[in-house]
């Protein structure tokens, strides 16, 4: 067995998938956040929520209807995109207007809600979600083993993260977003429903955690507190990277992901902290982040 | 009336009369509590009393940070976890420290780590300063978690209470409470002080605009780091009187629930007002305390986040704020 620094290179390529798909799902979140952020100008401390629902609803519609993971990798965001419509619709935009430490704590208190009432009905022991029969098993590649599931997490999350870089970037729509997150009184000036613009963001990047969610369920314990851990790790890498571009939120989630994947390999104990540590170091050496543009 | 010259003296002695009366009255509501906090531990159990009282310190201290200067710390009960477990584990191992060295040893290691804090987390500023806050009392967090001494998920039990100075008994749950008091107030009076001194005025200044104050000449970066830091230093000590009012430390206090928690004491009961916070830590600790007796113990989460979502669309000034525009409309 060829070895890389004491490990096996199966046990560290292992590790390497597993991080570069955790990485995925800190992508596809903080991508999520990022697109809010941009028009909204508030950090969604309700997207761990949204991120659990996604899972969540996966397993209630599997157990009571047998809905199949596919038909669920649509109708969950779907589902959880509109409660997420509600929300904006009925608390955030009542204090559009206020400081945003405000909806900051809003979605705080939200998110605090959710987690508690689900928490009562579902325990926090955790639900299982079967794999669909077409991914269980995997690939030998030689080198290691590739479970056919990993691979599709990677494949879709990426390709989820770039169709968004895409729309934002290269569409008319994405053009409305990307003015609206300049200067988005001058927007509403020149007749664009900016309200609306508002809502159907929040929607979006909602659905964007409901998804990430819908990929976890087959791979991670479902629980009503799974979304509050990871949101943090989000924050840190969200810190990181900077909220500035979109690129930049993919790029990072996922180099934050290898990261953990590669200190789980070398050094368990730290494996936690890693990315906490990351980010201490760039707040020393580079304050605005890695792709920041903010001050 | 509106020609005739108004003497600029008068108006001087018209406002620092009115300052005198208002003094007074300030006096006056503050000795009536004062009577009150004395005798509250004939009439109430004095341990529930003294939960409240470090609950309310540890708000004073975060609204500090957060109602005068407006930087919203997610991080604070990384302070409150160091504060008691420094002071746990010192008090648990060194039969020779009396209890205040303990307490005092927690304080500075709460203070030193919310130095670290300040001069990582000032580098950003609104939202992404929430964010790195709360990432680092997270890294806190899992040290604790780690850590052998912390007795890990278990926590920290027996720490024993010992003797103030080696001379009064803790052990006598009055003699606690005084002591608790004492500190208490002290510390209040301290963040009242330090509201209404020039330094005060430069964080209401950063806090109102940050880019004027800085246009001023003030080094706002420096201001914010001090204001962190004692913010951290009263935070700690609330922790470190907390463990030896329980002889117990445990994870609860580092977690970011807490975080939230302390938000939501300063948010309801009024932040930026002094008394706020105080009322806030009462408001929250009774009803959690009243939840956890009756049929809804098993809700307490869901409804302190109501409360957090009623707040914010609400009453945004807390009750004590709320209180004192009610005043200003119908009685000023």
């Amino acid at each position: 067995m060829s070895m890389v620094f004491g490990v096996p290179l199966a046990v560290l390529s292992g590790q390497l998938v597993i991080g570069i798909i955790n990485g995925a799902f800190y992508a596809l979140l903080s991508l999520g956040l990022a697109v809010i952020f941009g028009l909204l100008k508030i950090i969604n401390f309700a997207h761990g929520a949204m991120y659990m629902l996604g899972a969540l609803v996966t397993v209630v519609l599997f157990d009571l209807l047998s809905v199949n993971y596919w038909v669920a990798l649509f109708v969950a965001p779907v589902l959880v995109g509109a409660f997420g419509l509600l929300i904006e619709y009925f608390l955030l935009r009542r204090i559009a207007g206020q400081d945003h430490i405000y909806s900051l704590l809003l979605t705080f208190g939200a998110a605090l809600i959710i987690q508690g009432v689900l928490t009562n009905i579902y325990g926090v022991s955790g639900l299982r979600y079967s794999m669909p029969d077409m991914f269980k098993g995997g690939i030998n590649l030689g080198f290691m083993f590739l479970p056919y599931y990993r691979a599709w997490v990677i494949v879709v999350a990426l390709l989820v993260c770039f169709g968004t870089w895409f729309i934002i970037e290269k569409t008319k729509l994405g053009s409305y977003l990307r003015a609206g997150t300049e200067d988005s009184q001058l927007m509403q000036g020149f007749g664009i429903n900016v309200p609306l613009l508002v809502s159907l963001t929040y929607g979006f990047g909602v659905m964007l955690a409901a998804f990430a969610g819908v990929l976890a369920a087959p791979i991670y314990s479902i629980t009503p507190v799974m979304g509050s851990n990871i949101l943090i790790v989000v924050f840190a890498v969200v810190v990181i990277g900077g909220m500035g571009s979109i690129g930049g939120a993919i790029i990072t989630g996922i180099l934050m992901g290898v990261i953990e994947g590669l200190t789980k390999t070398f050094y368990p104990p730290a494996s936690s902290a890693v990315i906490f540590l990351v980010m201490v170091v760039v707040l020393m050496i580079r304050p605005t982040g890695l792709f920041g543009k903010e001050a | 009336m509106m020609n005739q010259p108004v003497n600029p003296a008068d108006i001087h002695k018209a406002i620092v009369e009115q300052q005198k009366i208002q003094d007074r009255k300030k006096l006056m509501v503050n000795g009536v509590l004062l009577l009150l906090l004395l005798a509250a531990p004939f009439v109430m159990y004095p341990v529930f009393l003294m939960k409240i009282l470090c609950f309310a310190l540890f708000a004073v201290a975060f609204n500090l940070l957060f109602g005068f200067t407006g930087l919203l710390s997610f991080g604070h009960a990384a302070f409150l976890a160091t504060g008691g477990y420094t002071t746990g584990y010192l008090l648990s191992n060194f039969s020779g420290l009396t209890t205040e060295m303990g307490i005092i040893a927690g304080t500075a290691m709460a203070t030193l780590l919310g130095l670290a804090f300040a001069l990582l987390s000032i580098r950003r500023q609104g939202i992404y300063f929430a964010m790195v806050t709360l990432a680092l009392a997270q890294l806190v967090f899992f040290f604790f978690v780690q850590s052998e001494f912390t007795g890990g998920e278990d926590g920290m039990h027996g720490i024993p209470r010992g003797e103030l100075f080696g001379l009064i008994n803790l052990e006598d749950n009055l003699n606690m409470y005084y002591f608790v008091l004492v500190v208490f107030i002290t510390c209040y009076l301290l963040v009242q002080r330090i509201v209404g001194s020039p330094y005060g005025q430069i964080l209401k200044a950063i806090k109102q605009n940050e880019p004027r104050a800085v246009s001023l000449g003030y080094n706002v970066d420096r201001y914010k780091i001090l204001a962190f830091v004692i913010s951290a230093a009263l935070a700690g000590l609330a922790g470190s009187m907390k463990s030896v009012v329980f002889q117990l430390a445990s994870l609860n206090d580092a977690h970011w629930h807490m975080s939230g928690e302390v938000i939501l004491m300063t948010l309801v009961g009024g932040m930026g007002t002094l008394l706020g916070p105080v009322v806030g830590a009462t408001f929250v600790v009774n009803i959690e305390y009243l939840l956890s007796q009756g049929p809804l113990r098993d809700w307490v989460d869901p409804i302190l986040g109501g409360t957090f979502v009623l707040t914010v669309l609400a009453f945004r000034s807390g009750i004590v704020g709320e209180i004192q525009k009610f005043i200003k409309k119908n009685l000023g």
